[in-house]
Parts: structure tokens; C-alpha cells; sequence
């Protein structure tokens, strides 16, 4: 009884803390069906604006661009953040804290002034092209995200199995690719998503950094000046449903098999007693 | 081969992209037309900024307590999940991310505005309306939505990595749920929680769209004054001091960090 | 959870590559076109489409937010941009730092469309460089349901009654402009007195504003959650037509009348086929559908000729010479516009 009270309470503030994040989006979502351009003035229900959506060629280019960045971004910061924090955990400790340090520069640098250097450094060595300047921004900003993420792992990961490794005769980075990596996963997966995530949802640096290229962050910062256009709601939610589809099918899966093992273990265990 | 040559590439990369552009802003904050000049970093030490990057720190310090306080017990939950369950989860509170944070925030406006949704609910509870957008509650709100995940996933990495036998050896030796979770959970987490304040605080401090949207304009923040400096008024020399400014304090608050890191760890070496 | 990232880059890879696929179109010319966000129509007409499928000039188009950014992006060294529309003070900047190409009216025939009113003016004398885009004046935006006395003067701001009301717009020469209005001065004014007192008045002021906002003004106005605000007369003709309960004046002290100008940046390689663009902006439909789309009043006499009576009746879209008469237009202040700044930014950090 108490454990079900108990278990009430737990899923509700839960509840509300799902409601807290989802709310907003749950505005969007509504009014992306809005017969009016207008937020929060609902006249009817209709599907204007997602017809508008596909016939407009800037918001598909922006969608593009910013899609591209972020995968190609986080896959990068990913790999040189996970080697980079292999490397930094295995520094003498004085030579690491300055490169933690110097590393979180940019975590901790406002983004403007990220954005603004980054600007001054692209001009500095006359690199024109927007979408490079933008992928070389966003892996920069990436990088320290991939790194806090796998560090702790690597801190509460025990040494002794890659010595044990190299005992066996692994090579180091034989030893890196067999043990380190696998013992650190959740770590790297949380760091690329983190890097995936914050490459979609950054504006700031990108809006400085880039030129003639939009993704879609400056297109709607732009926009928001003259009013946002529902078109970017019927997108939002489009996009919303394919992530939250896509994850629902990979995780129930992964549910459902973690469910068929449990019970294979009990039918083993049971046949075993 | 030594290890520490993975880093080399990253080392290289952050020379080319965070170090030389850092020297860059430490040369305009001290030059003027390129003569070497203390002008900008007398008037960024302005009271009037002053009192702007207080706002701010207070500002920050209440919205990372309240991620702190929200989130912790999000990712504690979560861990204690079925591996599947928390994962499906834990990726419904990163889910909101993939959303655009200026299409969010923009939101929130319909949702706290008078004639808003909430307003329209405190009235259908009998209870009065209140004015909550263009407060300074709105933006810390606006903050602690925004920041919050970046507080739940550093715990939670942290806490699904704990070695359960820890909880279980801490209650075979007569350890109820309160002192399991002070004496040992809490302390083994505090790395997860060292991050997670590192990555809410001081990008609360240097915020500056939730500021305009929610907060109306009306409560600068120190990274509204700073995009004033480099956007509005095209005042790199200032905007420059005003960074050097925050990226001292930025430093000073790491180092204090870094210490409750090292206590926290002595701490949870001691228990063991 | 590997299987989930797998999937998902999967899924974005493919994204990617559809959506990198029509940045590339031969080897056609493209201009570079940096505009305000939302003022070029993409609806009625596809304006871009249309220019692109006539000439077979390719189109990269980007957008902006504010006069200040536009000059820094033109100002930087690796600048690629062809086309702008600053407004005319800043402009009168980028003349005076020689950032900008002379037209080659030979190119634009369709000049002839725009009204004499709206061309010689101050800030770019015999239009060597600029073609006017879009004008408007400066004015209150008030919902009669909460504002019954007559609106006729700026002071209305600083009724006590109105307290919580009050929305002022978040822009330094617009809002210090009104100001010097209403203390009777002008809004070019280079008299540290004067802005100390605008300084003074807006400090005062700031307890009864709600909020300082830009665009979000128009959404506030058009639920019904302020009294009053700031407002250029172009987002008072939308608002209007959303919210039947609103109102716009300019009041009896004057205010600003505003243009934003197409202008060729002097680091253009392509000023031809930039000026072919302007002359089809000049066009009188395509103009047409941009006033319609944007709101905002068009220069073009030809496309004011095409519109609605109602349109050309109405007193904010189409405000009379008399009104006119009592508005001036912004000059760039040059170095003295650090006062103005210095007096904003502690009117805002207040």
C-alpha cells in the first residue's frame, strides 16, 4: 500500500514535470492548425500552413542546412571529443586542468562572444564559404559537450581492465576500441545526442558566424521580427511527430527484447531450480 | 604510444578555433584603434553595468537552485527504472531540445500572456488573473525550462553508473531510504551534479533572448548587454571588456567548482 | 540506445543529402539578396520565383533583423551580399563610408514608377545609390475598448492610468525619436540637453511600461493585452485588419516618416543583374503584391494606382501630406549617436 502511494507520487511529479517541458510545444502544435497567422488568437481549424510549408523553398533549404550541420557536426565532435578525453584523462594532472579548462571556453564564453570570435577568426583567415563556416562553429561548440559527457565515465571507469588488456597483449588502441570504448558508450551516446541536440538548437553563434547560409534558428530569429509565420508551427510539429515516431519504435523494441529476456532468464532459472 | 595523443587533434583544433579568437577579444578589449588602452576596461567596470551583471548572478544562482532541485529528483527516479523504461523516458525529457528554443520560448508568451492559457485557467479556479508575462518570474521560468535538461542528463549519466551493491551494502547495514540517499547516493552523484550546475549557471548568465522575449525588455541582463554593445552600438572595444569581465568570473566560479569537485570526491572516498 | 542513434542518423543522412541536392543548380549567376525577415511576398505571388524564372538569375536569399546588423554583415571584408534594404539613416552611413555602388539607372527603367514624394530625399540626394522599397510613419497603435479619451499627443505614454498598459518599442532612435517629440525637440537633435531630458522622461516612464518589445508588439496589440504602443504604420495596417478594436494616430507633435531603400553594396561583382532585381521590384505588380503582403506603404505610384480604394483611403496605410508635413526623417547622427547609446543603454539596464 504504502509502496503504491509511494509509486503515485513518483509517476506524478513525473506527470507534471513531462506537462512543465511539453506545454509549450503542445501551443505550438494547436496552433500550427490555426486559420489565423496570428499565436494565440484561434479562429478555426485548417491546413493552410502546412500546404504553405512545402511549397516554400527558403524554410526547406533552412531545414536542410540545419539537419546537415547537426549530424554532421555531432558524428565529428563525437569522434575527436571521445578521443580528446581519452587522451586528457590519462595527462598528468597539471597539464589537464589547463586543457579542461581552456576546453570549456566555449561552454562557458557566452555564445555571442563565441559567435563573435569565431567571426573574427573565419574573416581572419579568409574562409568565405557560409556552410563550412557553420559545420566549424558547430563542431567547436560541440567538442566540450562530447567531453563532460564521456569524462565522468572514464573517471568512475575502472583502469584495470585496458591494463589487463594490454597484459593479454592488446595493443593500446586494440585495448582502447575492446574495453575503454564499450565501458564508456553510454557516455559517448549521451554526448552525441547532447551534440546532435544543441547543433539543432543553436542560433547565437550561428547567426554570427555564417554568412548567406540560414539554417533554420536564423530564419526564424529573422521572421520573429515581422511575426512568426505558422509555417514554422506546421513544420515544428512535423518534425516533432517524426522524432517522437522514430524513438517510440527503436525504444519499445528495445523494451519488448529487454521483457522477452527477462522471462527467458525466469523459464532458464526455473528449469535449472 | 602514449594516450595522451588522442587529444592531440582536439588540441590542435582548439588552438586554431577557442584560443585564437579568445586573443583576438583580449586585443580589443585593450586596444583602441591598436594602441594599447585601459579606456574600455574602465567603462566596462561602469556601477551601472555593475548592477547589471549582479541582476544577472542572482538571476542565474535561483534559476540553477531550481533546475537543481526539479531535475535531480527527475534523473533519480529515472535510474532507479527499468533500463528500457528509463530510456524511453529519459529521451521524452531531451525530446523538447529538438524543438526550436526561440519557437519555444515564443511560446510560452501565448501561454502566460493575460488573455493566455494559464490565466484563463487561474479565472476558471475562481482565483484572480495575474500579469506573469514580462515579469522577472517569466524569466526564470523561461531559464529553468530552457537549462533544465542540461541539468537531468549529467545526474542521470552519473546515477545509472552507480554500482547498486553501493545502496545495497549501505541498507544490509541498517541504512533507511533517507540516510542511503545522503550518505552515499547523494555523494557518489556529485560529480553528475557538479556538470549539471556548470552547464545551467553560466549560461543562465550570459542568456539574452529568453530575457527579451519573456522578460518584455525590461530586466537587462548581463547578456543583453553585451549583444547592445557588439550588435546595437557596434562597440567591439567595450563588448570585448565586457567579455573579459565575464570570462574572469566565469573562471572564478570554475575554480570553485573544481574545489567542490575534488571535496566531493575525497568525500565519497572517505565511505569507502 | 546505439540502435536509436543509428536510426537517427540514418534518417538525418538522408534529409541531408535531399536537402543538399537543389543548393546546387548549374552554373547559372546568383545574386546574394540580405533582407528584412518576411518583406519580399512568397504567397500570392512568389516574387523570388517569379524573378528567377524570368531572368534565369539565381536567387540566394537571407534575411535579417535589425539596420545594425545589416551594417555590420556589408562592413565585413568577405562580404557577398549584392542586394539590401536599409532604412535611410542608415543608408546616409553607408554613403558616408563609401560602402555602396553607384546605380546605373539605365538598368532600371521601371524608376519612372516611383512617386517624385518619395525620391531626392535628404539622406541620399538624387537617389544615386538607393530606390525606395517601402515607407511609413512612426505612431501610436491604441485599442479603443481600453483608450476612449482622443489620442493626440505622445504624453498619453506617460498617463498614470495606463499603468501595466504600456508597450514602448525596443529601438534606440525610434523610441528616444518620440520622445524628443513630444519635449517639443527635434529627432535629429545634437543637443546633450535634450537627450538628457528624453533620458530623464523614458527613465521616469519605465514603472507604468509593461514591456519593450519589437515585433512581438503586434501579437500583444492584436490579442487585446495592451492599451497602447509604439508602432510603425505598416504593422498597424496588419494589426487593424486583425483586430477591428484598434486604432492609429500620429500624434499633433510629429514623428518620424521612415524608408527602407534597395541599395547595391560597393563589394557586389554582379551589379547588372542586382540592378535587373531592383527594376523588377520597381515593377508596378510585383510591387503591388508586396505592399499587399507586407503591409506596408509602397513608394510606387503605379502599384498605389492598382490597389483598392478602401487601401488608398485609409489614413495609416496612405497618410495625407498634412500629416507628412509634420513628420521628419532620421539623419545618421555620426559620432554623436554615442549619446543616444549611452542614454539607451541606461534607460534600459535602469
Amino acid at each position: 500500500m504504502v509502496k503504491r502511494v509511494r509509486n503515485f507520487f513518483k509517476g506524478t511529479y513525473l506527470g507534471l514535470m513531462l506537462l512543465f517541458l511539453y506545454a509549450p510545444i503542445a501551443v505550438l502544435i494547436v496552433y500550427s492548425f490555426n486559420a489565423s497567422k496570428t499565436m494565440g488568437n484561434w479562429t478555426g481549424f485548417s491546413l493552410i500552413w502546412y500546404r504553405a510549408l512545402f511549397g516554400d523553398a527558403m524554410i526547406m533549404r533552412a531545414l536542410g542546412v540545419t539537419l546537415s550541420v547537426a549530424a554532421l557536426s555531432a558524428v565529428i565532435a563525437t569522434i575527436m571529443g571521445t578521443f580528446a578525453a581519452i587522451g586528457m584523462h590519462s595527462m598528468k594532472k597539471g597539464t589537464r586542468l589547463v586543457i579542461e579548462n581552456i576546453s570549456q571556453l566555449p561552454v562557458v564564453n557566452p555564445d555571442l562572444v563565441t559567435g563573435i570570435s569565431l567571426m573574427m577568426i573565419f574573416a581572419f583567415i579568409g574562409l568565405k564559404d557560409g556552410y563550412t563556416r557553420l559545420l566549424l562553429a558547430h563542431i567547436t561548440f560541440n567538442i566540450p559537450y562530447v567531453i563532460f559527457s564521456v569524462a565522468p565515465k572514464l573517471r568512475q571507469s575502472s583502469n584495470e581492465l585496458y591494463e589487463a588488456a594490454l597484459d593479454l597483449g592488446c595493443t593500446p588502441l586494440e585495448a582502447l576500441i575492446k574495453v575503454v570504448i564499450p565501458d564508456i558508450m553510454p557516455g559517448i551516446v549521451s554526448g552525441f545526442i547532447l551534440a546532435f541536440t544543441l547543433s539543432l538548437d543553436d542560433f547565437v553563434v550561428s547567426y554570427f558566424s555564417t554568412q548567406g547560409v540560414e539554417n533554420l534558428s536564423i530564419y526564424i530569429y529573422s521572421m520573429a521580427r515581422r511575426g512568426i509565420n505558422p509555417k514554422i508551427n506546421a513544420l515544428s510539429t512535423l518534425m516533432f511527430v517524426a522524432v517522437v515516431t522514430l524513438l517510440l519504435i527503436v525504444n519499445i523494441k528495445s523494451i519488448r527484447e529487454e521483457r522477452a529476456a527477462d522471462t527467458q532468464r525466469r523459464k532458464v532459472a526455473k528449469k535449472t531450480a | 604510444m602514449k594516450r595522451t595523443v588522442f587529444a592531440a587533434p582536439y588540441a590542435v583544433w582548439m588552438a586554431i578555433f577557442i584560443f585564437a579568437p579568445m586573443l583576438l577579444i583580449g586585443y580589443y578589449a585593450f586596444t583602441d584603434g591598436g594602441d594599447f588602452t585601459l579606456a574600455n576596461m574602465r567603462a566596462g567596470l561602469d556601477a551601472m553595468y555593475m548592477q547589471v551583471l549582479i541582476r544577472s548572478i542572482w538571476l542565474a544562482f535561483r534559476a540553477t537552485l531550481l533546475c537543481l532541485l526539479l531535475g535531480y529528483p527527475i534523473a533519480y527516479l529515472l535510474s532507479r527504472m527499468k533500463h528500457g523504461t528509463a530510456t524511453l523516458l529519459s529521451v521524452f525529457f531531451v525530446v523538447p531540445m529538438w524543438m526550436n528554443f526561440l519557437l519555444r520560448t515564443y511560446a510560452w508568451q501565448v501561454l502566460l500572456d493575460s488573455g493566455g492559457i494559464l490565466n484563463s485557467l487561474l479565472i476558471s479556479l475562481n482565483m484572480p488573473g495575474q500579469q506573469l508575462l514580462y515579469t522577472e518570474a517569466a524569466v526564470l521560468l523561461g531559464m529553468v525550462y530552457n537549462f533544465l535538461p542540461f541539468m537531468i542528463l549529467p545526474v542521470y549519466t552519473v546515477l545509472t553508473k552507480m554500482d547498486a551493491s553501493h545502496i545495497e551494502a549501505a541498507r544490509d547495514l541498517g541504512a533507511n531510504g533517507m540516510q542511503t540517499f545522503f550518505r552515499v547516493v547523494l555523494p557518489l552523484s556529485m560529480p553528475g551534479v557538479i556538470s549539471g550546475v556548470t552547464m545551467v549557471f553560466i549560461p543562465a548568465i550570459t542568456t539574452f533572448a529568453i530575457s527579451r522575449l519573456l522578460g518584455g525588455g525590461m530586466f537587462m541582463l548581463y547578456g543583453d548587454l553585451m549583444e547592445n554593445q557588439f550588435l546595437l552600438l557596434n562597440d567591439w572595444g567595450s563588448g570585448s571588456a565586457l567579455s573579459f569581465i565575464l570570462l574572469i568570473l566565469v573562471i572564478i566560479s570554475m575554480a570553485v567548482m573544481r574545489r567542490a569537485e575534488r571535496q566531493a570526491g575525497e568525500e565519497g572516498a572517505k565511505l569507502w | 540506445m546505439k540502435k536509436l542513434v543509428l536510426a537517427v542518423t540514418i534518417a538525418l543522412l538522408l534529409t541531408m543529402v535531399s536537402g543538399c541536392g537543389d543548393a546546387q543548380k548549374g552554373d547559372a549567376v546568383t545574386i546574394n539578396v540580405l533582407n528584412w525577415g518576411d518583406y519580399i511576398d512568397d504567397e500570392t505571388v512568389d516574387v523570388i520565383k517569379l524573378f528567377e524564372e524570368t531572368t534565369g538569375i539565381h536567387v540566394n536569399y537571407t534575411t535579417t533583423a535589425s539596420n545594425e546588423e545589416m551594417l555590420v554583415k556589408l562592413k565585413s571584408p568577405d562580404s557577398i551580399y549584392d542586394i539590401c534594404f536599409p532604412s535611410d539613416y542608415t543608408i546616409e552611413k553607408m554613403v558616408a563610408g563609401d560602402m555602396l555602388h553607384p546605380l546605373n539607372k539605365e538598368n532600371i527603367p521601371n524608376l519612372s514608377n516611383i512617386d517624385e514624394r518619395f525620391m531626392d530625399l535628404p539622406f541620399d540626394p538624387g537617389n544615386t545609390y538607393s530606390v525606395p522599397y517601402m515607407w511609413g510613419t512612426v505612431g501610436i497603435l491604441y485599442n479603443t475598448t481600453m483608450v476612449t479619451e482622443p489620442v493626440t499627443s505622445w504624453k498619453i505614454f506617460w498617463d498614470e492610468k495606463y499603468a501595466g498598459q504600456i508597450l514602448m518599442y525596443d529601438s534606440i532612435r525610434d523610441t528616444i525619436g518620440i520622445t524628443l517629440k513630444m519635449l517639443g525637440y527635434s529627432v535629429n537633435t545634437r543637443d546633450e540637453a535634450h537627450i538628457r531630458e528624453a533620458e530623464a522622461a523614458l527613465t521616469a516612464q519605465k514603472p507604468l511600461v509593461k514591456a519593450y518589445l519589437d515585433d512581438p508588439i503586434k501579437d500583444t496589440m492584436i490579442r487585446g493585452n495592451g492599451a497602447m504602443a509604439v508602432v510603425y504604420s505598416g504593422d498597424a495596417v496588419l494589426c487593424i485588419e486583425e483586430n477591428p478594436d484598434l486604432a492609429y494616430v500620429v500624434p499633433d507633435e510629429g514623428s518620424n516618416v521612415w524608408f527602407d531603400n534597395i541599395i547595391i553594396p560597393k563589394t557586389s561583382r554582379h551589379t547588372a543583374y542586382a540592378e535587373a532585381f531592383i527594376n523588377f521590384l520597381c515593377d508596378a505588380e510585383i510591387a503591388r503584391a508586396n505592399t499587399e503582403y507586407i503591409g506596408y506603404s509602397t513608394p510606387n505610384k503605379a502599384a498605389l494606382a492598382l490597389l483598392d480604394e478602401e487601401r488608398i483611403a485609409d489614413e495609416t496605410y496612405n497618410p495625407s501630406q498634412e500629416t507628412l508635413d509634420r513628420c521628419e526623417v532620421f539623419r545618421d547622427l555620426g559620432d554623436f549617436i554615442e549619446v543616444y547609446n549611452k542614454a539607451w543603454t541606461r534607460i534600459k539596464a535602469a
